[in-house]
């Protein structure tokens, strides 16, 4: 058989024949995953008439976006969708105490390497830092999923990223997928597989390597993917029991463009208003004063990342014209952040610590932006309006930047900050 | 179809078509209400059945809010043509039934210009000016969906 992408592995197997980038196959869905808006596609499910979901076993629903709901019409599209999973015993659902969606699927070993899986989130890119190929589609579209488990894809072709050097301290994997997503622009990836590889990838952890998939789908790609290894394996232990077989391109496969970039020297880095491409080194922009900092999100509210912001504030206090919020990612993030220390000493630094979910980041709840009003954050979109007031402006740095900027009262460099 | 063009530039995003704010409502009235809220305040006001965007690059980007192309659709916009699309708001579009045309026609309109569109033929007209431009038009099983209406009744039938 000739040399295939990862892409086209993942999908050959899900439409039972050889694929190449561009045909459009009818695919088998190994997993589906949606949040709140299941209450959009649970309206579609039933109109389109199917008696039952496809396979029970393969939907995983829960609640992140606004939790515990924050108006009355949340608590209702809530309510509506508790009775559908009650009514079709679906037995994958996370009620609203266990995080963020792309957090707690990997967490609750849902997610393993080779599986094809869509959600109804533009982030469900995510899931490739453990190998799977897996992509957001629409609430329609899902409704689709659950009566037939069969969805309509393009193969997409692929674009490879060889990520050389080596990171310097506090440099992590934000700054690197801001760096690719500055260079190659919001369209620069539109439709292709992203893959990162190379020394930079193998180096980080699998919350960094989330953290760059996750992303990916904001320079425009389908899905992003780093492949299995050794940390694959030390993260998957003891989360399932199910066996798995990672899935690689084959490395002589045929590419649509290769990228080398040697990372060596890379400055933090910080996505300034209203774009996610708008990315300069923090250098350049030090100094704006900040009223907010958010650290959290499907992005960045990891233990890692908690980890990153705690080591700057340690033992420090921020200024009482600054508001810092941190939002744990998932429930397992908060009590580890409880039971190692780190909560109460980033509450003793003045930081605001909420329940675990998707926070103040799509601008629904707890930390909205007044007219004029500056915000740096962790999260992945700084467009217009995102985080409350059109007027409002939001910044994106890695948890690191974000710490650093929220102890100084402006955006700051953490090098000089440790 | 036929309609009055409003023009946009690139990197449309999802969030000033319908801000993360109004999510928690699904009635589509409501979402209609606030389409390209905080882009242009007087979309929602003045927009007519059957208005056309025409747009450049990327337009739909960001989230997968299937509200994006709905607010659009039941705020009563008959077609999208963009240079290009964001790959979910493309899908979610033919899905709720919102036809998308990926063409760039930013040098052929004004805003205001009255727009033709044959999708099947992929042709588009300003009527105002005279120019005409050709699309490649979608596959077959797409159009399909756009004739009735989106997914749900495109999928209902296997069910019936």
């Amino acid at each position: 058989m000739a040399a295939m992408t990862f892409a086209q592995k993942v999908l050959s197997k899900a439409s039972g024949k050889e694929v190449h980038p561009g045909d459009v196959v009818s695919a088998n869905i190994d997993l589906a995953m949606s949040h709140e808006n299941a209450a959009l596609v649970l309206r579609s499910f039933k109109e389109i008439g199917a008696k039952e979901v496809w396979d029970p076993e393969k939907i995983v629903l829960l609640f992140d976006h606004r939790v515990p709901a924050n108006t009355t019409k949340a608590a209702e599209g809530h309510q509506s969708v508790r009775k559908f999973v009650r009514a079709e015993g679906l037995p994958n659902f996370y009620d609203l105490r266990e995080g963020i969606c792309h957090q707690v699927l990997p967490e609750k070993g849902h997610v393993l390497p080779g599986m094809l899986i869509v959600g109804t989130d533009s982030h469900t890119t995510t899931y490739g830092a453990l190998g799977a190929f897996s992509t957001g589609i629409g609430a329609t579209e899902m409704a689709a999923v659950w009566a037939t488990g069969e969805l309509w894809m393009k193969v997409p072709s692929t674009f490879r990223f060889n990520l050389t050097g080596k990171l310097e301290d506090p440099v992590a994997a934000k700054d690197v997928i801001l760096h690719l997503i500055g260079e190659m622009g919001a369209d620069g990836c539109d439709y292709r597989c992203a893959e990162f590889i190379g020394p930079v990838v193998d180096a980080m952890s699998v919350s960094g390597r989330m953290t760059m998939c996750n992303m990916s789908m904001e320079m425009g790609a389908k899905a992003g993917v780093t492949f299995p290894d050794e940390r694959t394996r030390d993260y998957l232990k003891g989360r399932t029991s199910r066996q798995w077989e990672p899935l690689l391109s084959d490395m002589d496969a045929e590419v649509e463009k290769e990228f080398d970039m040697d990372l060596t020297g890379l400055s933090p880095q910080v996505a300034y208003p209203h774009s996610v491409d708008n990315v300069k080194p923090v250098e350049e922009m030090a100094g704006v004063p900040v009223d907010q900092a958010v650290i959290g999100s499907c992005t960045n509210g990891r233990a890692e990342d908690l980890l990153a912001a705690e080591r700057i504030l340690h033992g420090r206090r921020i200024p009482d014209s600054v508001r810092l919020i941190v939002v744990p990612a998932s429930r397992e993030v908060y009590l580890w952040a409880a039971d190692s220390g780190t909560l109460s000493s980033l509450v003793r630094s003045g930081a605001i610590v909420t329940n675990p979910g998707c926070g103040p980041c799509l601008g629904a709840h707890q930390g909205l932006l007044a007219p004029g009003e500056r915000c740096i954050a962790t999260t992945n979109r700084n467009f217009r309006g995102r985080m409350g007031s059109p007027e409002s402006e939001v910044y994106l740095a890695s948890p690191a930047t974000v710490a650093a900027s929220a102890l100084k009262g402006q955006i700051a460099d953490p090098r000089e900050v440790l | 179809m036929k309609g009055k063009v409003w023009k946009y530039g690139d990197h449309v995003n999802t969030d000033v078509i319908i801000p993360g704010r109004y999510l928690d409502d699904y009635d589509v009235k409501n979402m209609a209400r606030h389409a390209m809220e905080d882009l242009d305040p007087r979309f929602a006001k003045d927009v007519a059945y059957g208005d056309i965007i025409v747009a450049g690059r990327n337009f739909g980007c960001g989230s997968s809010r299937e509200q994006a192309p709905l607010a659009l659709k039941h705020a009563g916009v008959g077609a999208v043509v963009a240079s290009s699309f964001a790959r979910i708001f493309y899908r979610n579009a033919i899905n709720i039934g919102l036809p998308v045309v990926e063409f760039n026609a930013a040098d052929m309109f004004e805003n205001g210009d009255v727009a033709l569109i044959n999708l099947e033929k992929g042709v588009l007209i300003n009527e105002t000016n005279g120019r005409t431009g050709k699309f490649v038009p979608l596959p077959d099983f797409l159009l399909e969906i756009l004739r009735e209406g989106g997914l749900v009744a495109h999928s209902a039938k296997r069910f019936r």
